[in-house]
């Protein structure tokens, strides 16, 4: 292998897992350009798609369908647990952060840091302590370029979170919906008073960011195949980390974040060691944070008095 | 002439007086270590406290300082045999140190960006932990740490003494963070908290006042991990995870932002609710998340916590100015 077919592999390696950053890292970033709150349960939900992913996969075998099928179930499966994950995220939403919206600022942290423990140890009851193994779903193909590796599940993960990424774009910027949620991220009191329904399109932004979770995780189980009920948490971070790099709140922010937090992390696992992957990622972070205070796509916010 | 004797003041000291007798009471060993374990975390959240509280700096990354601490001791103990008492310096003023280090991208970031930053650094210094294992033992952590002495008492594995170690500490804190509190730095991160642009202009020097509050408040995180090192005799990465991070956090919001007695009371709450639980075992933190959720719903601004109101337009009533708490500014 030349150095350069390395450094494509691990461009190849740290896209996918940067497209599943970047899905997390939007539920993020929607929720906190509309309701300015951080969602820390949010990598739980990510983490509760992923087990009901695997729920949905039980339960679709108990179903008389062979395995040729399988290309036809997975968008069911996908379909089933964004629907979950979405109501899931609309009922955090309205019970432990509805209540809170005028309360002080780190009122909805706590209850977001005590939906994670409900849903972790809910998830570890349910399911046990131990890792689940998470079938791939499809069956794995290998295409070789030179010596660079490229999987067909790669490219499904990275061509269906472009779709969802295209999907939700397309929302954003051209339905009346959208264009209300842009409006209440830019001035909620005025968006208010033009009629918008405030509590409404926060639960919409939950609906979505939830939803995008549960894709991540489902995709996360098929790439990784084993799934823990500890997983949402790092991934959380990540994801979290990634939106804050490209600039919370901004959505193509999210996207370019996830992806680059995935590759430098790819580099950083490949170059240096796996066990500093996290180290560098995080190291990055801070430098583009320290240059760029205002993540790298975000717009500067010039403070009036 | 002031009343020498208060309400308020014999509140103060009767409280004082229960926890003064309580390991001379209750005998079981098990409830003294809990509450030693409770003393630590009522330290760090007096000590985050200073940075969340006063200063209105959302911190995500404290374990990383409370680590500091502990590593500083544990190391300077068992590689230069550094006793007890001059080890609690070190890890107070070295953390001091290390938390304004960390302060430096503070200067230049706010709000959620700069928690972020916090946030990253303390998964660094948990990662670097893990993987220096010349220095740090690894994921292994370090062992055979010296347990303290007192003019000739040897402080062993019992917890009795470290439970009145931490007793005079929190009580020495407590005068000195109120004293704090009033003072001019005080006065100025309260400045800071409410409004940057405003304290700036009125003349305070934000960078000054941020470097304080983290070298404060390292400085107290450091003191709780000298503790901590010397209490366990041994330590590992593993007790400095983003989760005691969060926990602090958790307790300081809980108990109320900005006030000792919130600090104190958020601490004892959160770290003993498990220990009440323990009865439900499996179920023990699922009910743990759900105390939290369903506290913070009832007092969303902590229990000691002072709600500010102002006129403004209110979403939840609709077309109506009505009077809301403010959200505070961070």
């Amino acid at each position: 292998m030349t150095p350069l077919d390395v450094f494509l592999q691990q461009i190849v390696n740290g896209l996918t897992i940067g497209m599943i950053y970047a899905l997390i890292a939007l539920g993020y970033t929607i929720v906190y350009g509309i309701a300015q709150l951080i969602n820390f349960a949010h990598g739980e939900i990510f983490m509760v798609g992923a087990y009901f992913g695997l729920l949905a996969y039980t339960l679709i075998q108990l179903l008389p369908v062979g395995s040729v099928g399988f290309l036809f179930i997975l968008p069911l499966i996908f379909l089933f647990v964004m629907t979950l994950t979405a109501l899931l995220g609309v009922i955090v939403e309205r019970f432990a952060y509805r209540p809170l919206r005028e309360a002080p600022r780190l009122a909805p942290l706590i209850t977001a840091i005590g939906v994670s423990f409900l849903l972790q140890n809910a998830v570890m009851i349910l399911f046990g302590p131990a890792d689940k193994r998470f079938p791939s779903l499809i069956e794995i193909h290998k295409l070789s370029f030179h010596h660079v590796t490229i999987t067909n599940l790669q490219i499904m993960i990275t061509g269906f979170s472009l779709i969802l990424m295209l999907v939700l774009h397309t929302f954003i910027k051209y339905t009346r919906m959208g264009k209300a949620m842009r409006a209440l991220a830019d001035d909620r009191e005025a968006a208010c008073l033009m009629g918008i329904n405030v509590n409404q399109i926060i639960s919409i932004a939950f609906l979505i960011g939830s939803a995008l979770a549960g894709a991540g995780g489902i995709m996360f189980g098929m790439y990784y195949n084993t799934i823990n009920f500890h997983d949402g948490y790092l991934a959380g971070l990540k994801a979290f980390s990634a939106a804050v790099l490209g600039g919370i709140g901004n959505i193509p922010g999210a996207m370019v974040g996830g992806v680059l937090l995935g590759i430098l992390e790819g580099m950083g696992a490949g170059y240096i060691s796996s066990e500093w992957k996290n180290v560098f990622a995080f190291f990055i972070l801070i430098l583009i944070l320290l240059f760029r205070p205002h993540g790298l796509l975000g717009s500067r916010v010039v403070k009036k008095v | 002439m002031k009343k020498l004797l208060t309400f308020s003041r014999f509140k103060n000291l009767a409280i004082l007086l229960v926890f003064f007798i309580f390991p001379l009471i209750d005998r079981s060993p098990y409830h003294i270590d809990v509450m030693v374990s409770a003393g630590v975390f009522i330290i760090l959240a007096l000590g985050l406290n200073v940075i969340v509280g006063y200063a209105g700096i959302l911190n995500l990354g404290y374990a990383a300082l409370f680590a500091c601490g502990a590593y500083l001791y544990a190391i300077s103990n068992i590689h230069f045999h550094i006793p007890f008492w001059t080890g609690l310096f070190i890890s107070g003023f070295g953390t001091a140190l290390f938390g304004m280090l960390l302060a430096f991208p503070a200067l230049r970031l706010s709000g959620d960006y700069l928690a972020i930053v916090t946030l990253g650094a303390g998964e660094i210094v948990r990662i670097i932990l893990n993987n220096v294992d010349q220095v740090t033992g690894g994921p292994n952590g370090l062992l055979g740490i010296d347990h303290p002495t007192f003019f000739g008492l040897r402080f062993g594995v019992k917890s009795g003494p470290y439970y009145y170690l931490i007793f005079v500490m929190v009580i020495l804190l407590v005068f000195f963070l109120k004293r704090l509190e009033s003072s001019r730095l005080g006065r100025a991160w309260t400045a800071m908290r409410e409004d940057e642009l405003a304290a700036s202009s009125m003349g305070v020097n934000l960078m000054w006042a941020k470097l304080t509050a983290f070298g404060i408040g390292g400085f107290i995180a450091g003191i709780a991990g000298c503790v901590f090192a010397s209490k366990q005799g041994s330590i590992s990465p593993d007790s400095f995870d983003f989760v005691v991070s969060v926990m602090v956090l958790a307790m300081v919001v809980l108990g109320g932002l900005g006030t000792i007695r919130g600090a104190i009371t958020g601490a004892l709450i959160l770290s003993l609710l498990p220990e009440f639980l323990r009865g439900f075992e499996m179920y023990r933190m699922l009910f743990f998340g759900l105390a939290m959720i369903l506290m913070m719903l009832f007092r969303p601004q902590g229990i000691f916590g002072e709600v500010r109101y102002k006129t403004r337009f209110s979403s939840g009533k609709k077309g109506r100015f009505s009077l809301t708490p403010e959200a505070r500014k961070q």
